[in-house]
């Protein structure tokens, strides 16, 4: 194997005033060819920095202070930028984390590729070789595909996009920085499985950054943990995954969510709310032309007992949120019966809601656009049951009391927002809704934009809140190992309808519908089961 | 507020024009005790060049003192800025709001309404306006903050159609809050930086189109206003260049200052933008 890159000692300092001196501090790791390498870590680890550092991409206010980056046995850092120009794209390629983003609007995708391999003076056959390179990753119809502008195309197809933009000129290395985050779980397995081959195929060596467990499961060779800026471990695969020996690594395989039903209470059919035969249509234009219609939500009846918790899963787009939102009335849907004991919500006005609003809450996705900004976190817990008639003095009570069940510090009530963690600020949204004291809690996605160390305090807590104060849940989520460890039942979605409903234990032991078998099979790293590991201080 | 400073004054031409805004309203403060007395009243010889016949600024064709006259118009000046503004302000915010908030056909009607008063050439409306209700302190005042309100009321729809979607207004929303108190008390607050940028700039053009009403002869008659000074001085300016120069240059430093206070609150308002322009960190 020949040694590809090369990283020793680098400290990266960054700008005065940050929360720790060094972006990224003392790092070494080396690459091979052939070799896929996943640099783990949290959001703030410094792993996107590593990278950017190798591409020369750091922004102007970050500055090396020490350190070597040799790539195929030349030095890197202090190059110019004409010289790094002319390694980036054809020694070297990056892929992003946003595909929405990364393509020119404007720019057909076939003349986008083909402009990168006019760049470095390979565009006689330029256009003749884009089709082939859309084939190469696995792109149906190249030659009708490269005439069409990014926006028709979907995430998946446009991450594919890009990297065969960044395969074009056959790199000996690819850095792809966390490129699957922002796809659906089917179209992140295709894009593994893609990336995995072509690097078998052309024996590149892959740097991969990703905070996902799951994915490094499913492609590392070797892998390095990161901590603050620090690699704090570094090994095969393997032994990483099933034999951590730092104790933030083993904080961080302990708190993947292991996808073990864990012990259901016995549920009796006590219905709280039932969705019979609601529907929600989007429709837009309609001046000229035909009206395009989109179903969000069709044929999707279910109902949720009391003390139960419903799992809605489901790729991005398939009316899982609208569903929920439909039942908080965030959305109206224009069809069907929302019974909430026995009684139909949908024709109330917003008047004869009111009395509902205490039984029913929600807990938002966004941590950082869940909680006004300008308002402290006392009275965002408060501003609820003072609008139900509850006295200020009672309702402060109460938000002390919940801040001690979420595990808050009784000060935050006076401070605002942006002084919290994204973790700390789910907890706000969490104590804000119970504040209401509802029996019914929807959670839509309460844990996807939270780091998985954090994920796992919050569903922990969210699971011990359902049991203490029985709660019934409806629980959304687009990650099944989180659905299979919190959900009694587990519905899920697909174009608007729910395909399959059934017990958590029998939608993931013996799937009916094939969707639902293709989403099971798409779980980055089904195969590995997270070690058993001791908690660790 | 500590942040909000520090931003605020690494803008240097924004600290600058609040140096020069602040001495504008000392000056519109102390004209009653710089220059008692009217600044109608002949102060000294017709046409008295600036320095002369102890005039700082020298007199006009009638002999009175234009200095005196920038000090008394300084108040005119500041008092019509400020009052339109908070009238344009007053209309503008809540048709946007409703626009915004609401949506749909009460969206389609109010801008469909802002964009009539858009189509119509705002200074001709004032005019118009002015000429109907007779030139008066508050007819200048309506008729300036019935032509200036159309962009406040588009600024404010589009913040709140982005903040609407918001999911902490869907929270409120779930709480059971009122229509009204989730206007104030959630999307408001967050709407307010480009509407407090936006008000320093309408303050300054305000300023203009009272000057320029001023110039025309529809200013209030018994009012001093460095726009009837520039005026008056238009048909002499060829044998008497400071009664027309001075009123102008008081109007230019109090305009660009306001612009250059409006550009620092922008900056100190939302730091990121101000800095990836910069190019500094």
């Amino acid at each position: 194997m020949t040694r590809l890159l090369t990283v020793d000692s680098l400290t990266v300092a960054l700008p005065q005033g940050a929360d720790r001196p060094h972006a990224v501090e003392d790092l070494s790791l080396h690459l091979d060819a052939g070799e896929i390498l996943c640099v783990v870590g949290e959001s703030g680890s410094g792993k996107s920095i590593t990278a950017n550092t190798v591409m020369g991409l750091l922004p102007k206010t970050l500055k090396v202070k020490t350190g070597t980056v040799t790539f195929e046995g030349e030095p890197m850092l202090g190059l110019s930028a004409e010289a790094l120009r002319s390694r980036r794209g054809r020694r070297m390629a990056m892929v992003f984390q946003e595909p929405m983003t990364a393509l020119n609007p404007l720019m057909r995708v076939g003349d986008q590729i083909a402009e990168a391999l006019q760049v470095h003076g390979k565009g006689g056959d330029a256009r003749a070789r884009v089709p082939e390179l859309l084939a190469a990753v696995n792109l149906p119809d190249p030659a009708s595909l490269a005439k069409m502008h990014p926006f028709r195309l979907s995430g998946g197809q446009r991450q594919r996009v890009m990297i065969a933009m960044a395969l074009a000129l056959e790199p000996a290395l690819l850095i792809a920085d966390e490129p699957t985050t922002a796809l659906d779980v089917t179209t992140q397995m295709q894009i593994l499985r893609l990336i995995r081959e072509i690097q078998a195929r052309k024996g590149m060596g892959v740097m991969f950054i990703t905070h996902d467990f799951g994915v490094v499961a499913e492609i590392a060779d070797r892998v390095a943990v990161m901590q603050h800026g620090r690699i704090v471990e570094q090994g095969p695969a393997a032994e990483i995954l099933n034999a951590p020996q730092h104790p933030y690594t083993r904080k961080l395989i302990a708190a993947v969510p292991h996808g073990d039903a864990a012990e259901k209470a016995e549920i009796r059919p006590a219905p709280v709310l039932v969705m019979k035969g609601v529907e929600k249509t989007y429709q837009r234009g309609g001046w000229f032309g035909a009206k395009a219609v989109v179903r969000a939500v069709h044929n999707a009846d279910f109902t949720l007992n009391k003390g139960e918790t419903l799992g809605l899963v489901g790729e991005s787009g398939s009316g899982k949120s609208t569903l929920a939102r439909c039942v908080v009335r965030l959305v109206e849907p224009e069809k069907g019966e929302i019974l909430f004991h026995g009684k139909d919500l949908r024709p109330l006005s917003r008047q004869g809601w009111l009395p509902y609003r205490k039984r029913i809450q929600m807990v938002f996705q966004d941590p950082y656009a869940s909680l006004n900004p300008r308002r402290k976190v006392g009275d965002a817990i408060t501003e609820g049951p003072i609008t139900h008639g509850v006295s200020a003095a009672e309702a402060r009570e109460r938000a002390l009391d919940l801040l001690r069940l979420v595990k808050l510090d009784p000060s935050a009530m006076e401070r605002y927002p942006h002084e919290f963690s994204g973790g700390q600020r789910q907890r706000i949204g969490l104590a804000r809704a119970l504040a209401m004291q509802p029996e019914l809690l929807i959670a839509d996605e309460p844990v996807s934009a939270l780091d998985v160390s954090v994920q796992a305090q919050v569903l922990d807590l969210l699971a011990e809140i359902r049991q203490r104060l029985g709660l019934t849940m409806l629980f959304i989520t687009h990650d099944l190992r989180v659905a299979a460890q919190i959900c009694d039942r587990i519905a899920v979605m697909q174009r608007g309808a729910i395909v399959e409903l059934g017990p958590t234990a029998q939608v993931f032991g013996a799937p009916q519908h094939a969707y639902t078998r293709a989403l099971l099979d798409s779980i980055p790293g089904r195969d590995w089961t997270p070690p058993a590991l001791a908690e660790t201080a | 507020m500590k942040d909000f400073w520090r931003n605020f004054s690494r803008n240097r031409g924004a600290v600058v024009g609040l140096v020069v805004l602040l001495a504008v309203l000392i000056l519109a403060v102390l004209a009653p005790v710089l220059y008692p007395g009217s600044p109608w009243d002949m102060a000294g010889m017709p046409f008295a060049p600036p320095g002369e016949d102890g005039m700082l600024l020298g007199t006009d064709s009638l002999g009175r003192d234009v200095a005196a006259g920038i000090a008394h118009g300084a108040r005119v000046s500041l008092l019509v800025g400020a009052v339109s503004t908070v009238a344009a302000l007053a209309i503008g915010v809540s048709l946007g709001a409703i626009a915004g908030y609401l949506g749909g056909i009460a969206d389609d009607l109010v801008m469909r309404f802002t964009e009539f008063f858009q189509t119509i050439p705002s200074f001709v409306l004032a005019i118009l306006l002015v000429a109907i209700f007779t030139p008066s302190i508050a007819s200048i005042v309506f008729a300036i903050a019935v032509v200036s309100w159309p962009p406040v009321a588009r600024v404010v729809r589009a913040e709140f159609l982005s903040l609407r979607s918001r999911e902490f207004v869907q929270a409120s929303e779930v709480l059971g809050k009122s229509r009204l108190s989730i206007v104030i008390g959630d999307i408001l607050p967050n709407a307010l930086s480009p509407i407090v940028v936006l008000s320093s700039l309408m303050v300054a053009s305000a300023i203009l189109l009272e000057s320029a009403l001023s110039f025309l002869g529809l200013g209030d008659p018994n009012m001093m206003s460095w726009g009837f000074l520039i005026g008056s001085g238009r048909s002499v300016i060829r044998m008497a260049w400071w009664m027309s120069v001075f009123p102008g240059v008081a109007i230019f430093l109090t305009v660009l200052s306001l612009n250059l206070v409006g550009e620092g609150l922008s900056d100190a308002l939302n730091p990121r933008l101000a800095r990836n322009r910069g190019g500094k960190p």
